[in-house]
């Protein structure tokens, strides 16, 4: 049974996840966030359930739809809306943005925006655990369309055979950009796919998040015993397009508006007053703070600057290793 | 000093690496105690420091290459070994996209020290997927740095300084010169990143060669002197970061270039080279920069076809010639 102030600190962070991607449109369509955006409004269960059985000083690797996954790790709030819009006090100073946030201090190794790339680099971070002797874990989040990846295969095949602890987890919000999964797959589970590598695996409720946490809590203590890797799917969906101007169009008739009904956000709302944790005025306070501290975060990003251009120039390599290095 | 290969300074730098810093661990495919690495480099090393340090992976060249870079990143370095150079590209996004960028896209919160070792260079008849030399698509991957040895000395003292920096270094060696033999000496030592070695010191004509290339460079120079011509074979050793200064220096003193590398001509190294001298030290030119490079072909795999397409002391020899008659 998880403890009341833990099921509250998952809901408060399902929270602010869900209001900083309704901020992050907003300031889009004001024209403020350059670029493009992957929101993760719908899928607040899958990052909250995972992390919430993470320590501090566990890893995770993350997407193209990586805000969410920042939030649930402890990032800063104001360090990534600064990053989404461009600014120097950005997690990565303005040079990766929406797609490319990182936070080393928390053990968030970063986002790519290679579909499947972070399988094999989350698999690297479990060998190096192994390697130093420590009972840290890794989170390799990804979606489903990164499953028809080579990386998915390579990466998941070496954290098995090495018995890595690493907890791969699936997020299946079903369209692979416009791509339903029926069209690309002759399978409706990925959680499957764990058969061929001799792992354990889940398929669970994605917007539950207490069965996600539940799936996630085994996984991780698996991985923390060291008795190897799990694969996670979390059935899941995510409530806008897959990026900036995506009506999604693609949708049926009828499919957003089921999804919309099983709000991960609405449903652990219902659970927690059920279950007696959280009441109506409680709810209030817990939706205000976390409106605010996300109002906090725009301040902060909208107030910092944006780098100077020759700022270009800076980190591509450490420096003083070139022509010196004796 | 000792006399020693190319295949046996790496080993060693591997060694002492390893001895020295228990973070660094080797992995590859075939690499551990059943075969030593396809090229024998990482021979007796698994039966040294255990299959955890030396460690054989399925043939996924991507992972191979992912897993080090998450290794990288999380506290150790990886030393990664392609089986052939030409396989390099099914790592391509994990080397280029990945290793070379992380650093700067996360705003330097990161190092990746990860090292990969790969095999270029044609001529054992092994045709299209295994001899080719790709040196150029790293050169022009901001983020990784390129060392491209050509003796003992230089293999042993770049792999040292690679495995200890900060940086992703993408690692040539090239497979003629593994039985190579040169001296080194007994005590440690590192070759520094960005340091041309002039190999031979001439006046009239300056030969910018790598790899497999600087021994026919410097077998022509040495031909070259019995007919009064006085040749500089320049060694930049690492392609990035590259010493433009001493190339640039040498042309100003000699005022004739000829680059010689094993890669394509098109867009290749050469073009660089050339390209940095045009710029900056085109006045000094006493005649128009020669190129000596591979034709723009796969490699083929009949020996003559072969051959034909490998520089060779004969066409460097005429280049240089035109150069300076």
């Amino acid at each position: 049974m998880v403890e009341k102030t833990k099921l509250l600190q998952m809901y408060q962070r399902m929270l602010q996840i869900r209001y900083f991607e309704e901020k992050v449109f907003e300031l889009y369509g004001q024209n403020l966030v350059p670029g493009t955006i992957h929101l993760y409004a719908g899928e607040e269960a899958v990052a909250v359930g995972v992390c919430a059985n993470l320590r501090p000083d566990d890893y995770i690797t993350s997407t193209h739809r990586g805000h969410g996954h920042c939030i649930a790790k402890d990032a800063d709030l104001g360090k990534v809306m600064a990053e989404i819009l461009g600014k120097k006090t950005g997690y990565c100073k303005g040079k990766g943005g929406s797609m490319h946030i990182a936070d080393f201090s928390k053990g968030m190794l970063g986002a790519t925006a290679v579909v499947g790339a972070g399988i094999p680099i989350a698999a690297g971070a479990g060998l190096s655990i192994k390697l130093r002797g420590t009972d840290q874990v890794v989170a390799c989040f990804f979606g489903e369309g990164a499953s028809n990846q080579g990386t998915f295969h390579e990466g998941i095949n070496m954290a098995a055979i090495w018995r890595l602890p690493v907890v791969f987890v699936c997020e299946n919000n079903l369209y692979a950009m416009g791509t339903r999964q029926s069209l690309v797959m002759a399978i409706e589970n990925i959680a499957d796919r764990a058969v061929a590598y001799g792992i354990p695996s889940a398929t669970v409720d994605g917007n539950d998040v207490l069965a996600v946490y539940e799936a996630a809590s085994e996984a991780v203590n698996r991985a923390r015993k060291g008795e190897g890797p799990t694969l996670i799917e979390c059935k899941t969906y995510r409530q806008k397009g897959h990026s900036r101007f995506d009506p999604a169009a693609y949708r049926p008739k009828g499919e957003v508006e089921e999804w919309l009904k099983r709000d991960p956000i609405s449903r652990f709302k219902s659970k927690l007053i059920e279950m007696g944790v959280l009441t109506e005025q409680e709810n209030e306070r817990l939706r205000r703070e976390a409106a605010s501290s996300v109002e906090e975060a725009v301040k902060f990003a909208m107030e910092s600057q944006f780098p100077q251009p020759e700022e270009a120039l800076e980190d591509v390599y450490v420096e003083g290793e070139g022509a010196s290095t004796q | 000093m000792n006399e020693t290969t190319v295949r046996e300074a790496l080993r060693e730098a591997l060694r002492e690496e390893m001895k020295r810093d228990k973070t660094v661990f080797l992995l590859g495919e075939d690499i551990g105690r059943y075969w030593g690495g396809a090229f024998g480099v990482t021979k007796g090393l698994a039966e040294e420091f255990g299959d955890e340090r030396v460690r054989d992976t399925p043939i996924s060249e991507s992972a191979i290459v992912g897993v080090g870079v998450g290794a990288a990143i999380t506290g150790m370095r990886p030393v990664a070994e392609i089986m052939f150079g030409d396989l390099s590209a099914l790592a391509m996004d994990q080397i280029c996209n990945q290793a070379a960028k992380i650093r700067y896209m996360f705003g330097g919160q990161a190092s990746v020290p990860l090292v990969i070792r790969t095999p270029f260079g044609a001529g054992v008849n092994i045709a299209s997927h295994h001899s080719q030399s790709l040196e150029a698509w790293f050169m022009h991957t901001p983020g990784l740095y390129v060392a491209v040895p050509s003796t003992p000395y230089d293999a042993k003292g770049l792999l040292k300084t690679a495995i200890r920096g900060s940086n992703p270094v993408f690692f040539v060696e090239h497979k003629l010169l593994y039985p190579v033999k040169g001296m080194i000496p007994e005590e440690d030592y590192t070759v520094p990143f960005g340091v041309a070695d002039v190999k031979r010191e001439g006046s009239d004509v300056t030969i910018f060669a790598t790899l497999y290339m600087v021994h026919k460079a410097l077998a022509v120079a040495e031909k070259l002197e019995k007919e009064g011509i006085s040749a500089e074979v320049v060694d930049p050793r690492t392609l990035s970061p590259l010493d433009r200064s001493t190339i640039v220096k040498s042309v100003k003193k000699t005022g004739r270039l000829v680059v010689v590398t094993e890669d394509c001509k098109k867009a290749g190294v050469s073009a660089e080279i050339a390209a940095i001298v045009a710029e900056e030290a085109l006045d000094y030119l006493d005649a128009p920069v020669k190129r000596v490079a591979e034709p723009d072909t796969p490699i083929p795999f009949s020996p003559p076809l072969e051959q034909f397409v490998i520089p060779d002391e004969k066409s460097i020899m005429k280049a240089v010639k035109e150069t300076v008659g």
